[in-house]
């Protein structure tokens, strides 16, 4: 650095020229320099300040960004292993409505092999053999002797098999952890759940993915791990869902059905209690969908909600409700039932000749074809497709199953005169029986239309008014007189009131043209009739029953007596009290003591 | 002066120093001992799924009606019926005390021994 020199020459000597004093000019350089130095300095403090700050500052965010993330985030669920990141493993669970378990995870192991590591391939093979019956020795011999230096072995081992495969001593044989689904009630219920399978599967993990029923439809949700605490709650009851297979299949095997299927439904929310199709399956070990014969003959098929049937004389309901709702008849109005009824070439017969007219009540309770096509005739076609649709037959029921999304009511292409004088009877429209039991609930629970769901719910809207309260209490009637002295007379359970209406369908021929000798049967019921708390269907595919010298087909012999034998059992589990019918008389009895 | 400050100084650092080690040490146990907790509660966690879904799968509705038939000798367990309802004055009034007629057995009086300790 060059200094300037405080007594520089030229200045002096001018200075002294002038007179002046040659010291002034070094006190001010001097001065000056001074002033220099102290700006330097107090710019280097300045600096070295700032950058303390500066550090300071980051310090301090630092710290408050760590306060903020620990503020904000979301406590971690403890795991008892580490990996399987990548992989979500956690499903939530899936319990019924009163919190008992009908899915759950249980962690197993999945047994692989790693040739490299392997001592003695032939002795693993042996004892793998020997352990696991399935597996064949030759072939695991040749895997391990091969090329690859992963093999999986099985996917689930139990933990006795665990033991017995570390009881090999074979350090290439390893086990990795797997969550699988447990559905500890075995086939109870298996329509509803449906089942799951392992989808992508690393070491330490592998996904489960639900194939059917509420596991497919709410995979999102059960696998949201952020969810994964919080179990879906479904509106079945298990324990009346095990009486209702229980007495279904009992009522299949005397009747040497095909099929059977019930849904019982609370009448005013839409909530399903049970839905139970019969043959069942386990969904512990869900069977490979049937590749021949027709789908409907599998144990998969969810006759409940995936079949489509014409149900027969149970849609004579809906045929009274829209006329006393229109206003052109009343209970006691007589209808015109004169037999048989001609309509082009095509004629409508009662199962018995009732006389020239009955009240449209009668029409009901002795369930007459004709008089219900007469009435539907008074209604005409349009309104009465109309109404159809307001009862949600026109599409598929909007329930919490894949399945049901894709069973579509099977309508006629025009709907004529003579389409509307069948389905008045419930011929010529194909519906599931979950779509009945909602429109039977919107006929009794005072006319507001339900939507069925799955899932429990603590508030539910009322629905739009479908028909009066009036006319369904009207209905309400009727339905009881059908159990009193009908069609379902067998359906009566002492103390419940039921009432209800049976149907009784000749199957379509699978090839189109005509009707079978084999019948659908079924039995629509309410109870408490009075004041409707459940709605029951249940559905017999092709019953037959050897009773008082006949071989009986109609749902009076076949649906209804399980119809009763289900609400007996069944009503007692739901909390129902039954009416005691001497209830005054015993009053008195406790005064008069 | 200044040389105690600078040595006053150094002291500090080196107890600073110290004193972080030490609290990073103590942290890092803390940070293992909360990562051993963790996997006790995942795996409690773990053992209380399975004894959910145990509990689930004893309590199965099948099993149950099983051990029912099985026992039907000894329980008499029938399934609920709408004729087990009634109404509270149906229900007898309870009797006199069950446990009056019983006979004693092994009993002795407490006060006799009380009073023998006594003397």
């Amino acid at each position: 650095m060059i200094r300037t020199p405080l007594r520089p020459l030229a200045p002096v000597l001018d200075a002294r020229a002038r007179g002046e004093n040659p010291d002034r000019i070094e006190r001010e350089n001097l001065r000056q320099r001074r002033e220099d130095i102290r700006d330097r300095f107090r710019l280097r403090s300045e600096g070295r300040l700032l950058v303390l700050a500066g550090l300071f500052l980051c310090a301090f965010i630092v710290v408050g960004f760590r306060m903020g993330e620990l503020a904000a985030s979301e406590p971690r669920e403890p795991s008892g292993r580490g990996g399987g990141a990548q992989i979500a493993q956690a499903r939530a669970d899936i319990l019924d409505r009163r919190g008992r378990i009908l899915a759950t995870n249980m962690l197993t192991r999945a047994l692989y092999a790693q040739p490299p590591l392997m001592v003695d391939k032939a002795q693993a093979a042996r004892e793998l053999a020997r352990i696991f019956p399935d597996l064949d020795e030759e072939k695991l011999l040749a895997q391990f002797s091969g090329s690859r230096k992963f093999i999986w072995i099985k996917r689930k081992i139990s933990p006795e098999q665990q033991q017995a495969v570390h009881d090999i001593g074979e350090p290439g044989l390893l086990f990795g952890p797997r969550e699988m689904r447990l559905y500890p009630n075995g086939a109870i219920a298996a329509h509803v759940l449906g089942g799951a399978r392992f989808g992508e599967q690393g070491v330490n993990a592998a996904e489960i993915v639900g194939v059917a029923g509420v596991e497919k439809f709410f995979d999102d949700r059960l696998r949201d791990p952020a969810r994964a605490s919080a179990p879906l709650v479904l509106s079945l009851d298990l324990t009346v869902q095990a009486a209702i297979e229980e007495v279904l299949a009992g009522g299949m095997e005397i009747m040497g059905a095909k099929g059977a299927a019930a849904i019982l439904m609370d009448a005013r929310t839409g909530e399903v209690i049970s839905l139970a199709s019969l043959p069942d399956f386990d969904p512990n070990a869900r069977p490979r969908p049937q590749v021949t014969g027709s789908a409907a003959d599998s144990p998969l098929f969810n006759r409940a909600v995936q079949g489509v049937y014409e149900l027969g004389s149970v849609f004579k309901t809906f045929t009274a409700a829209q006329a006393m709702e229109l206003g052109l008849l009343g209970p006691d109005s007589m209808v015109d039932t004169q037999g048989p009824l001609k309509w082009g070439r095509f004629t409508i017969k009662d199962f018995h000749d009732y006389g020239p007219e009955l009240s449209l009540m009668d029409v009901i309770v002795k369930s007459s074809n004709i008089g219900a096509a007469n009435v539907a005739r008074m209604i005409n076609a349009d309104r009465q497709k109309e109404f159809m649709r307001r009862l949600g037959f026109f599409e598929p029921t909007p329930f919490e199953m894949p399945e049901a999304r894709q069973a579509r009511p099977l309508l006629p292409p025009r709907w004529s005169e003579l389409s509307a004088m069948t389905i008045s009877y419930g011929h010529g429209i194909s519906v599931s029986p979950l779509h009945l039991a909602a429109a039977y609930a919107a006929m009794v629970n005072g006319g507001r239309q339900v939507t069925p769901t799955l899932v429990r719910q603590d508030v539910v809207e009322p629905g739009p008014q479908v028909i009066a309260p009036e006319v369904s209490r009207a209905l309400r009637t009727m339905l009881r007189q059908v159990v009193v002295r009908g069609t379902a007379s067998f359906g009566d359970v002492p103390g419940y009131d039921v009432g209800g209406k049976t149907g009784t369908a000749d199957k379509p021929k699978e090839n189109g043209g005509g009707y079978m000798e084999e019948v659908i049967s079924t039995f629509a019921s309410v109870f408490p009739a009075e004041d409707p708390a459940y709605v029951l269907t249940v559905t017999f595919d092709e019953p037959e029953i050897l009773a008082a010298g006949e071989m009986r087909r109609t749902a009076g012999w076949t649906a209804v007596p399980v119809a009763a034998e289900i609400i007996r059992r069944v009503a007692p589990l739901l909390g129902l009290k039954p009416e005691i019918a001497n209830q005054g008389q015993a009053g008195i009895t406790l005064v008069s003591q | 002066m200044r040389l105690l400050l600078y040595v006053l100084s150094a002291f500090s650092v080196i107890a600073l120093a110290y004193w972080a080690y030490l609290e990073n040490y103590k942290t890092q146990e803390v940070i293992g001992e909360v990562r051993a907790l963790q996997r006790d509660i995942g795996q409690m966690h773990e053992e209380l799924a399975v004894l959910r879904a145990e509990w689930a799968y004893l309590n199965r509705p099948d099993r149950l009606r099983q051990l029912v038939e099985m026992n039907f000798d000894r329980l008499g367990l029938l399934p609920l019926a709408p004729e087990q309802f009634a109404r509270v004055d149906e229900v007898a009034y309870p009797g006199p005390a069950p446990t009056a007629g019983l006979a004693l057995t092994d009993a002795r009086d407490v006060r006799a021994d009380v009073q023998g300790a006594d003397q």
